[in-house]
């Protein structure tokens, strides 16, 4: 396979195509434009459908249909975007419906700004709307990564009939970087017979629904959606491990930091300080107990977290590391990208030196 | 012995859970009747509302949906792109379709997506206990306008079946009452019309039907089918609004 050039809103969208997705509906925001607008000559080519909606809700709940109507599905949008979808993703959670979500992240909070940044963590990894559920989260730092993450995404949502949500940062929607095209690794799926697609002779009728009125009934419902997210935890947990053997610094970023930081690693490496990175790729699942271990390596004096965001990465960081290690922190937000030196000069400095 | 009369193949034998005097059970009737005779109970696929037909998905036979408040038109269109050649429908209340749902109706019409939309106002919130709705008459009291809509205040009924008729992706509007037989055949008659558009191919197609609330508006049944014809047909005028088989708008 040859390497191509391709700008990451447009390879996530081909990525989705080739993955099966042959339905997408969304509403315009920066900056992730070009995954719809991809999608919107892309999809009639495959036979399938691109529809811009009259607003994020519109968006998510045309989603809810699809995926119920058992179509693999999608939508893309921005920080602002995905606030508005998530009245959808949750009634998505509560009728286990599968679909993917795309939040190419921006600076908040409220319209903040078009620039790369990590502030949805929250929302991205704590359910993001009403009630107790998760989502798989998925947050690549190459396009590369991205390619391959989103078209196994659409397996992993079909797989747990469950909303699987592909976060990148503004950085990842909107460079461009070569890649290869993988034949992804295809899941064995369980027939979508739960769909609302008409009776076409079956004895009874498919219902697409997350009311429970009766209390034990809910609370029935939701034990069971706690079992599959236990699944997940024990599943779908992705990390990536470099140079933490023997590290006095133990780096943690996830998405585009994550490759600043590696810079930084060199900078110390040149200055005689061994650091090292973990990196999860699945921010939810959380690598908590990869990471509670790595912290507790005695080489490690500090734990540095790294983010685009005000700190929201950081308290799963603090509850892994538990306090057996000062836990040290930078960050920008509105669109500040950190950089190399500032972070290496973070790290001393914990190190007090 | 012969058989006069049975309940539609298209309902369940699921216990409605309706007030007596209640309009729901009569058009939930209706639209089965409807789809059995047009032989669509085995394609059809249902979205049904938050408010008082939010447990409609049991009392449909085909297949359902349960949308978010307002979202039933959104979900429709993304089952009806699934499924382009389904019958699909939306059951919505009027909080649900003209207060929370005004943006999806509105767009869904726009856009001239081929579904039908029967659209319940009762001119109150039904399940959350009798407040105020977009539909409320002038002067009617409701726990949330206890003196009585004041359209000083906050504006008028909303005319959904007038305001639709404008949009051009709208292929047939029509609003219908069933307090007394002719009106509840001629309400069938619509409903039967806009299922056969929507198969056609013709575009959006929406029935309101006028819709007794006894036990919001504090009326037994039979004063509130009276409410209706008095106080709401004056108001919310009973008829075709736009059919493009006989041109424009009427």
């Amino acid at each position: 396979m040859a390497f191509e050039l391709w700008k990451g809103n447009e390879a996530i969208a081909e990525a989705a195509v080739r993955a099966g997705c042959r339905f997408f509906f969304g509403y315009p925001i920066t900056p992730q434009n070009e995954v719809p607008e991809y999608m919107a000559r892309r999809l009639p080519e495959v036979g399938g459908c691109f529809l811009q909606s009259e607003s994020e809700l519109a968006a998510i709940n045309m989603v809810y249909g699809a995926a119920g109507a058992g179509a693999r599905v999608m939508t893309s949008s921005s920080s602002p975007g995905i606030s508005l979808k998530q009245e959808g993703i949750t009634y998505m959670a509560g009728a286990e419906l599968p679909a993917v979500i795309v939040n190419v992240m921006r600076g908040g909070p409220g319209l903040g700004t078009i620039q790369p940044a990590q502030g949805d963590y929250y929302q991205a990894t704590r359910g993001g709307g009403n009630g107790d559920y998760r989502l798989v989260v998925l947050a690549p730092n190459t396009i590369q990564e991205a390619v391959d993450l989103m078209q196994e995404a659409f397996d992993i949502a079909d797989c747990y009939r469950n909303p699987v949500m592909l976060l990148a940062d503004g950085m990842i929607g909107q460079m461009m970087e070569p890649l290869e095209w993988h034949e992804p690794r295809h899941r064995e799926l369980p027939p979508k017979d739960w769909a609302a697609a008409g009776l076409h002779g079956r004895g009874s009728h498919n219902i697409i629904n997350s009311l429970f009125i009766d209390p034990l009934a809910c609370e029935r419902h939701n034990n069971r959606l706690q079992e599959k997210y236990r699944l997940m935890e024990q599943r779908e947990l992705r990390f990536e491990e470099r140079g933490c053997e023997g590290a006095e610094v133990l780096f943690v970023a996830y998405g585009s930091p994550s490759r600043i930081v590696m810079s930084a690693v060199d900078l110390l490496a040149a200055q005689g300080v061994k650091a090292g990175l973990l990196r999860p790729v699945t921010v939810w699942p959380y690598p908590y107990e990869r990471l509670a271990a790595l912290s507790r390596e005695p080489s490690v004096k500090a734990v540095v977290a790294v983010e685009m965001s005000a700190g929201q990465m950081l308290d799963d960081v603090k509850i892994a590391v538990g306090g057996c290690k000062p836990v040290t922190f930078v960050g920008h937000t509105g669109g500040v990208i950190p950089t190399q030196h500032e972070i290496a000069a973070a790290a001393l400095a914990a190190l007090g030196r | 012995m012969a058989i006069v009369y049975q309940k539609s193949k298209a309902l369940t034998d699921k216990e409605l859970h309706y007030c007596p005097g209640c309009s729901h059970g009569i058009i939930h009737k209706l639209v089965a009747e409807v789809l059995e005779e047009l032989d669509l109970i085995d394609s059809a696929i249902g979205i049904c509302p938050v408010g008082c037909s939010v447990f409609a998905y049991d009392y449909f036979a085909c297949d359902m949906l349960e949308a978010a408040h307002g979202r039933a038109p959104a979900v429709a269109t993304g089952v009806k792109r699934v499924h382009p050649r389904s019958p699909v429908f939306t059951y919505q209340g009027d909080g649900d379709l003209a207060s929370i749902g005004m943006g999806e109706i509105l767009h869904a019409a726009i856009r001239g997506e081929k579904i039908t939309t029967i659209f319940v106002n009762n001119a109150i919130y039904g399940m959350t206990g009798g407040q105020m709705a977009p539909t409320t008459l002038i002067g009617q009291k409701t726990t949330t306008s206890p003196l009585g809509r004041d359209p000083s205040h906050c504006g008028g009924p909303a005319h959904m079946a007038e305001l639709l008729a404008t949009v051009e992706g709208a292929a047939y509007v029509e609003r219908v009452a069933v307090y007394d037989i002719p009106r509840l055949n001629q309400a069938k008659r619509a409903i039967k019309t806009a299922f056969e558009m929507q198969m056609q191919g013709a575009g959006f197609t929406f029935v309101e039907v006028l819709s007794a609330c006894p036990t919001n508006w504090g009326k037994t049944p039979l004063e509130a089918a009276e409410w209706v014809r008095k106080e709401m047909v004056p108001v919310f005028p009973l008829g075709v609004t736009r059919d493009i088989r006989k041109g424009a708008a009427k």
